[in-house]
């Protein structure tokens, strides 16, 4: 009603001279987050968004500047570039869901209620951390030829003089000795992510399946899991965009054995000194982030209004 | 606490922990640390050690050597110099613009502060390997390549994002009670963030800060691509890699992992909470 009276003769302001600072208040408290968060979008837009566009640009752009396919099919014609996607692809199809398990056995142990919980929970982030380039050198210190991996076997009488993990001959252990380093590294990122939803989750589910009873794996797949839904995809987003961009752990453990995408993005800016080509790499990884990102999406949706979901 | 106290209650077919999972808890412990003790002997033996096999798992000959040779390395303590100026840069400006926003979104209900924060939430996702590559181009311009300042830039943008959503869970576990009574006893809204909400929320920001350095310290695609002879510790050591002896290679990803213990170390109280909230 006062209200109307006030936007009705805006000449005069009738209504809120009892107290005219309020009004002002109430204005200043109008704007003020908007001003509060200015510069945030601003910085954002000007130099992540903005550049993700420049560099979808430069991926169609030639040196000269002209628009062009042409990085796209140097890219595609780059023998290096199909094992390097491939490898992408089996080291995000094997790390994600390895650290998947690894991190919900360790979420659930600190749920358990064991002792030393806090001393577990200390020691298992201490890798959190860490960055690619540093745990990708740690791990070379025990995968390397004398390394200590090989100091054990050969301790042990397992192996006369070691086995060459990092060998290129060895695209097995290549493999295995980046999702061994990638995931003792970010499992404790992904661990806390999950502690924290497990915490979300009311103790009455677990009971009410208790009583039903199911057995434990059947109250994982059917409680824990789909309760912890939202934590789950946004560990699965972020883990992927990292995994997506994985780099300085493959050059410090395999060298140029092991290409992927990001490496290749990498010696084509560089060592070749072509933006564009390496542009067109950093397209599919974007491509691939936001492929997968959107799968996570729809497949991990939460349905309006159940217990846990959203923010 | 209560959670532990709640599952030990005495209920049948409920066993109190199993032995098992203390088993594993502590095959796990050993997974995590014992890379981090044998990197810390490579790093601190004599050189010759480092070559030597079978190596030995306890320290034998204990020694500064291998340490010295990598940080008397051409480049290294300069890029070191560099790495903490940058991570020092990165944090003041991810800490300047980040707090205020942080602070709106745990404080105020706006139009459209869904959408503000869908945005920030989405730009965090973006891998920052993309986002360099054109702003190297760009940076060539504008004379920003192959500076600290560039580098920090970059840094910001991918640390931005995560600064806010900390931060503003940081304000949001400050009581707007106590700024509002500040208020009535006329305090201004400025005097009111300075006195009350800043003092309480300061073991927090300074949380933020810490990991928002680190972001930084570890960043390493990003200050390959922006810099050439002004590089970073991860960048120069990344570069030195293929070629390098491991000595350098052992004792400068040692140098590498300090920080980042000395960070879970400080933070361990707030890592489950401010964590927390990154996950939202």
């Amino acid at each position: 009603m006062s209200r109307q009276v006030a936007v009705s003769a805006p000449g005069e302001v009738r209504i809120p001279r009892a107290s005219p600072s309020l009004a002002r208040k109430a204005r200043q408290q109008a704007v003020a987050p908007y001003l509060l968060l200015a510069p945030t979008v601003c910085f954002l837009a000007f130099f992540v968004l903005w550049p993700m566009v420049r560099a979808l640009l430069l991926a169609f752009q030639s040196t000269a500047g002209t628009y062009t396919s042409a990085s796209f099919h140097t890219m595609y014609h780059d023998y290096q570039f199909m094992p390097s996607l491939k490898n992408t692809l089996i080291l995000m199809g094997t790390i994600i869901p390895i650290e998947f398990a690894f991190s919900l056995a360790m979420a659930l142990i600190l749920q358990t209620g064991l002792r030393g919980r806090q001393f577990f929970l200390y020691c298992w982030t201490i890798p959190l951390a860490i960055s690619d380039l540093a745990s990708g050198i740690v791990w070379l210190s025990i995968f390397t030829q004398n390394g200590f991996l090989n100091s054990a076997l050969v301790d042990l009488k397992l192996s006369q003089n070691g086995y060459a993990f990092l060998s290129y001959q060895h695209k097995l252990s290549l493999f295995f000795v980046v999702i061994v380093a990638e995931v003792w590294r970010s499992s404790s990122l992904i661990m806390l992510i999950l502690s924290g939803g497990l915490q979300g989750i009311p103790k009455e589910y677990g009971e009410a399946a208790d009583v039903f009873g199911a057995s434990f794996f059947q109250r994982i797949w059917h409680v824990t899991l789909p309760t912890l839904k939202p934590s789950i995809r946004v560990a699965l987003i972020l883990r992927t965009i990292v995994a997506v961009q994985v780099f300085a752990v493959v050059i410090a453990l395999t060298g140029q054995s092991l290409p992927v995408l990001g490496s290749q993005a990498y010696y084509w800016y560089v060592t070749y000194q072509n933006a564009n080509v390496a542009a067109a790499f950093a397209a599919v990884i974007l491509g691939i982030s936001i492929l997968s990102s959107a799968m996570y999406l729809t497949v991990l949706r939460t349905p309006a209004g159940v217990a846990g979901g959203g923010r | 606490m209560s959670a532990a106290q709640v599952r030990s209650r005495p209920k049948k077919g409920s066993p109190r922990v199993h032995p098992l999972i203390y088993v594993a808890a502590i095959a796990i412990t050993i997974f995590m640390l014992m890379p981090l003790w044998l990197i810390f002997i490579a790093a601190f033996s004599t050189q010759a050690d480092v070559y030597s096999f079978p190596k030995s798992f306890v320290p034998v000959h204990f020694s500064t050597d291998t340490m010295q040779f990598f940080l008397n390395s051409p480049g290294v303590l300069p890029a070191a110099r560099r790495s903490l100026t940058v991570g020092i840069g990165t944090l003041i400006l991810a800490l300047a613009i980040g707090t205020p926003a942080g602070y709106a979104l745990a404080r105020f209900r706006f139009p459209g502060s869904n959408l503000i924060t869908l945005v920030i939430l989405t730009t965090r996702s973006f891998p920052v390997l993309v986002l360099s590559i054109p702003l190297a181009v760009s940076f060539l311009t504008w004379g920003l390549y192959d500076t600290q300042q560039g580098v920090s830039l970059v840094h910001t943008a991918m640390a931005l994002p995560t600064t806010v959503l900390i931060t503003s869970a940081v304000f949001f576990g400050v009581p707007a009670d106590l700024e509002e009574a500040a208020l009535t006893l006329g305090c201004t809204k400025v005097g009111a963030f300075r006195r009350v909400a800043l003092p309480m929320a300061l073991p927090g920001l300074a949380a933020a800060a810490l990991l928002t350095f680190l972001l930084s310290w570890n960043e390493v695609f990003a200050a390959t691509i922006l810099t050439l002879l002004n590089r970073t510790l991860p960048a120069q050591i990344l570069n030195s890699l293929d070629g390098a002896p491991l000595t350098y290679q052992f004792a400068g990803g040692f140098m590498l992992v300090v920080p980042s213990m000395v960070f879970i170390f400080l933070i361990r109280r707030y890592l489950v909470s401010s964590w927390g909230a990154v996950t939202k």
